[in-house]
């Protein structure tokens, strides 16, 4: 399974990923219109410190514990890709107390959101990986996690 | 060909199914479920009273889950009895299911303690199952005045999914705060506050001493009146299964990380067992969805031939009311290191260098950072705890750590 990988010595932490990810999953067609002043609810986000920064998304692990941990029996895995069920999502954020990587957070409406490989959105592609100036952020094959 | 029964019908016997079928694909699997429902989400009863899901948004698994798993369920039956020697399960109606191994994932039930003048009290209920939360529904109208016994998690869910639908809520409880097995008083008090600003009444330190009708006495010497009763104390471990046969039981049936319990061939998952807790070393009951699906999936696993161990089980609960939530995990006996804001809280346990337990109000992102380093044993050395402490992020571990965790260029 293709997977998205930041090279951290390459971030420059410009945030422009969780732009076009909120961009991307915003089911709007304009940009500006979609984002401008507004929060944004991206499902990547830049960490780091001082000297380094890198961008953090679901892993897609090969036995995910958000899956194991769902008390509503939202989260599933098919053809490599956990994804979230809207509309069985109640917000209680187990997923948020269990992940080890903090990639879960909730959406604008408190139902849970996380990187979904912009499979399914108008992106079609991982918005993440076209938009980084730096080439940081790349989707490729690597083995499981 | 092998014969598995599984004992109970909730999440960990989902996961035991799901945990057969990873090793074995064809062998028979029945499933005894006293309740007419196909697997759903317990936790979500609440949810449901509160309008924030639907029925048919409550199933655990996909309508076809027992279909495509090749699972006989027997819906309505109660397992009466296990004969460890002939190998065999004893339904209610005298049915004799012979087994290869068995699985009891029996949960636990309601525990009422024996107070004077309950016979004659009309409307009283439990809140552990969707039939609990239906007949409370149909029980309360906008005029009802509730009274909860018990502020534990199970009664303050339900106080907050019946808010919309009732005139009054009062909780009492023998302890001075609310949540106390999973708070401390400080972090309770947080909690309780946006409760009562939400309208809930709270009878603290005080419990029910004999009922009339519809008033409660109370120790204090005042009353309640109330047109509806839900009984929150507290739970049993649904253990007597295998006390009968002289199996190892404690508060819950004895188990090892192999979900195995002291009888051959029988296995034991979820609320009704005491495993391993590795943040105290010793075993205990941990009445939790995740743990119980873990150890469901362990056990279907080892029941067909295969190994797997369960063996990082800590208590851990995210619960959350009216917009303000809470996470906890571990143990609380370690030295404490805190972070401290209005409405916001972090504390931490640290004990021989590791973190050994957290609560966290309010500011709850990416806190399973925290509980990976629990359940990890990372030593606290390792890693920049100082960061960690203000704000949970993975900077604070060393670049390699943090390469390999996110697969990038080492």
């Amino acid at each position: 399974m293709k997977r998205i990988y930041v090279n951290e010595d390459w971030c420059l932490g410009c945030h422009l990923c969780e732009y076009n990810c909120a961009f991307a999953n915003s089911g709007m067609a304009d940009m500006a219109t979609a984002l401008k002043d507004k929060p944004i609810y991206p499902r990547i986000h830049i960490e780091g410190n001082e000297r380094i920064s890198y961008a953090v998304s679901c892993r897609h692990c090969a036995d995910p514990i958000c899956i194991k941990s769902c008390i509503a029996g939202a989260i599933s895995k098919a053809d490599g890709v956990v994804r979230i069920n809207n509309e069985k999502c109640v917000g209680c954020l187990t997923c948020v107390l269990v992940c080890p990587y903090g990639a879960l957070t909730p959406s604008k409406s408190g139902i849970m959101q996380k990187c979904e490989l912009c499979l399914q959105n108008s992106c079609g592609e991982p918005a993440c990986v076209k938009g980084c100036p730096n080439r940081a952020i790349v989707y490729e094959e690597r083995g499981e996690v | 060909m092998k014969q598995y029964v599984i004992i109970g019908n909730g999440v960990a016997a989902a996961g035991c199914i799901e945990g057969i079928r990873n090793v074995d694909k064809s062998s028979t699997i029945i499933v005894i479920s006293e309740e007419k429902y196909p697997v759903y989400c317990r936790p979500l009863i609440s949810y449901y009273l509160e309008k924030k899901t639907e029925l048919n948004r409550m199933n655990y698994r996909s309508e076809d889950f027992y279909d495509k798993m090749n699972c006989e369920v027997i819906y309505g039956r109660k397992a009466k009895h296990i004969d460890s020697s002939s190998q065999k399960v004893i339904l209610d109606d005298r049915t004799e299911i012979p087994y290869d191994s068995v699985c009891i994932a029996t949960g636990s039930s309601p525990f009422v303690p024996p107070f004077e003048g309950l016979e004659t009290v009309k409307n009283k209920f439990s809140f552990l199952t969707l039939d609990d939360s239906l007949a409370l529904e149909a029980a309360v109208t906008k005029e009802s005045r509730v009274l909860i016994v018990g502020a534990g998690l199970i009664g303050l869910k339900c106080a907050e999914g019946l808010r919309d639908r009732v005139a009054s809520i009062t909780v009492c409880d023998l302890s001075d705060h609310i949540l106390s097995s999973i708070l401390e008083t400080d972090c309770a008090a947080i909690i309780q506050e946006r409760l009562e600003s939400n309208g809930i009444r709270f009878m603290l330190g005080d419990t029910v001493t004999r009922f009339e009708n519809n008033v409660a006495i109370m120790k204090s010497g005042s009353s309640v009146d109330f047109d509806v009763l839900v009984l929150a104390v507290g739970v049993r471990a649904n253990t007597e299964l295998v006390k009968e046969q002289n199996g190892e039981v404690n508060r819950g049936i004895l188990i090892n990380d192999r979900m195995e319990t002291s009888l051959s061939d029988i296995y034991a998952a979820g609320d009704c067992t005491e495993g391993n807790d590795i943040s105290i070393g010793t075993k205990r009951v941990l009445a939790l969805l995740p743990n119980a699906y873990m150890q469901g999936h362990a056990a279907g696993v080892n029941m067909a031939g295969g190994n797997e161990v369960f063996d990082n089980a800590i208590p851990m609960n995210s619960i959350g009311f009216f917009g303000l939530h809470a996470m906890t995990a571990g143990s609380y006996n370690g030295e404490v290191f805190e972070e401290k804001e209005e409405n916001r809280l972090k504390r931490f346990f640290i004990r021989d260098g590791y973190l050994v337990g957290f609560i966290l109000i309010g500011d709850t992102e990416r806190a399973g950072i925290y509980t990976s380093l629990i359940r990890e044993k990372i030593p606290l050395d390792t890693i920049n705890f100082e960061l960690l402490k203000k704000v949970a992020t993975s900077a604070a571990f060393s670049p390699e750590t943090r390469r390999k965790k996110f697969g990038g260029v080492v």
